[in-house]
């Protein structure tokens, strides 16, 4: 039997009936067309589908919408809200070249922004554990880590 | 990698839970975090005909430091908020590093400490502190409730102690006696984010350089996570000097009973306990 829920996701809200088994990744991806989360693994391991849930990142493909009945969600699309200024996070995965495949980006950037968040100021060594949830097959991290700590100090100088 | 089908019942109390749980055997599943349950179903390993989803419960994700007494997580209470609470950093630092070395930012995100325990699996890492912390389960089922030590509660690879229509409802570590200490140590091929491929929990009770009790447990080196009690007897009364901690090292990696599989071969294994016992209690004594 399907179940009603409300979700904000980027400021707006849906009122959606869902199948109980659907996870949140599809609502996002099939339902809402937010197609910027991506679906890698889906065992929350790979970290592709990363999106925050009141503020927290989660892997959406262990989340059932069901569950998140009443809640914000923030996908990739949501870090730029007007479409037209990147977050300074995007912008400095493209000014240090963090971007090859693009496929982990957006989990990356959610992962990164949930770090600053918490931690504005933070060492080479915990941007690494904070991103060791995602993970980018073409391996760029060093790329990664740089463009993060080149966010913070950016985000800091504001 | 869709899930099956299944119902999505989210009971507002728990004795509600137990009871659409025992209704509903064996099909129904209770799901806290959803971080193992969800890829067994998705594997099919599992196949939930409903799925009881105890997020709704109030008060269940309760964390409690009550002063000499003990500490109490609550069934749904994160990986992640027992990891960065103040007070159980403060008091009980071991279990709050075992819980922020499970799986990755987002799984802390989502799954929860006895839900790792409920998982029974041989490597849970939060499993082998709380064991050499005398953990207590409390059990909650149809009938009433029920408390039993944690290292009584893992029967097998993926079977605990509960039986049908009951649900662990928190857990219960008592406030570490004077002069103890306490140390997590683990170890995997791949860092931070995989399963450990062999982990140790220690206490050690310190009266001056004499050690007056210890407590070994050992994980993902035997079908539960387990105690290596012969260990143990051999550091009671005496002063931990290097040497005996190098042999308490090699008499907890006679005590285990490792498997090779992906992640590391048994030999490995049994040299890795070794190692990380000593440490372990290196360590707990040090903190003593």
């Amino acid at each position: 039997m399907k179940k009603e829920i409300s979700i904000k996701v980027n400021g707006d809200i849906y009122h959606l009936a869902v199948d109980p088994w659907r996870t949140l990744n599809e609502v996002l991806r099939n339902d809402l067309n937010l197609t910027g989360t991506k679906l890698g693994c889906g065992t929350g391991d790979c970290g592709a589908c990363t999106v925050l849930v009141d503020g927290r990142t989660v892997s959406s493909c262990l989340t059932l919408a069901v569950e998140v009945d009443g809640k914000e969600i923030m996908t990739i699309e949501g870090l730029a809200p007007s479409g037209e200024q990147l977050h300074p996070i995007q912008k400095a995965f493209i000014e240090k070249g963090a971007i090859q495949c693009g496929y982990c980006t957006p989990g990356m950037e959610l992962s990164a922004y949930y770090l600053l968040k918490n931690n504005p100021r933070p060492s080479e060594q915990e941007i690494r554990e904070a991103l060791s949830g995602n993970l980018c097959r073409c391996t760029g991290y060093n790329k990664i880590v740089e463009a993060v700590a080149a966010a913070a100090e950016e985000l800091a100088s504001k | 990698m869709p899930l099956p089908k299944f119902e999505y019942i989210a009971p507002t109390t728990l004795e509600e839970a137990c009871r659409l749980l025992k209704d509903n055997a064996p099909s129904a599943r209770v799901m806290a975090g959803g971080t193992d349950l969800l890829i067994k179903a998705k594997h099919k390993t599992i196949r939930p005909g409903i799925v009881i989803g105890l997020k709704k419960i109030p008060d269940l994700d309760l964390i409690k430091v009550e002063r000499n007494k003990g500490l109490t997580i609550g069934a749904t209470a994160l990986l992640a908020d027992v990891a960065a609470h103040r007070q159980i950093k403060k008091f009980y630092p071991a279990i709050a590093y075992a819980a922020s070395v499970t799986a990755n930012v987002q799984v802390r995100n989502m799954g929860t400490v006895v839900g790792n325990l409920c998982n029974a699996a041989p490597s849970a890492d939060n499993a082998p502190t709380l064991i050499a912390m005398d953990a207590q389960v409390t059990i909650m089922g149809v009938e009433g409730q029920r408390t039993m030590p944690l290292e009584d509660f893992f029967k097998g690879p993926g079977l605990t102690a509960l039986e049908p229509g009951e649900i662990v409802k928190e857990i219960f570590v008592p406030w570490p006696p004077a002069h103890s200490g306490v140390s997590f140590q683990h170890i995997s091929p791949r860092g931070k984010v995989d399963i450990s491929a062999v982990c140790v929990g220690a206490t050690v009770v310190m009266e001056g350089n004499i050690c007056k009790e210890a407590r070994v447990a050992l994980g993902a080196v035997a079908p539960i996570p387990m105690r290596a009690k012969k260990t143990e007897r051999l550091l009671t009364g005496k002063e931990l000097t290097d040497e005996l901690l190098e042999q308490a090292g090699i008499q907890a990696a006679k005590e285990a009973k490792p498997i090779s599989d992906m992640r590391a071969s048994a030999q490995y294994r049994r040299q890795m306990v070794a190692v990380l016992t000593k440490r372990a209690l290196a360590e707990a004594a040090k903190k003593a």
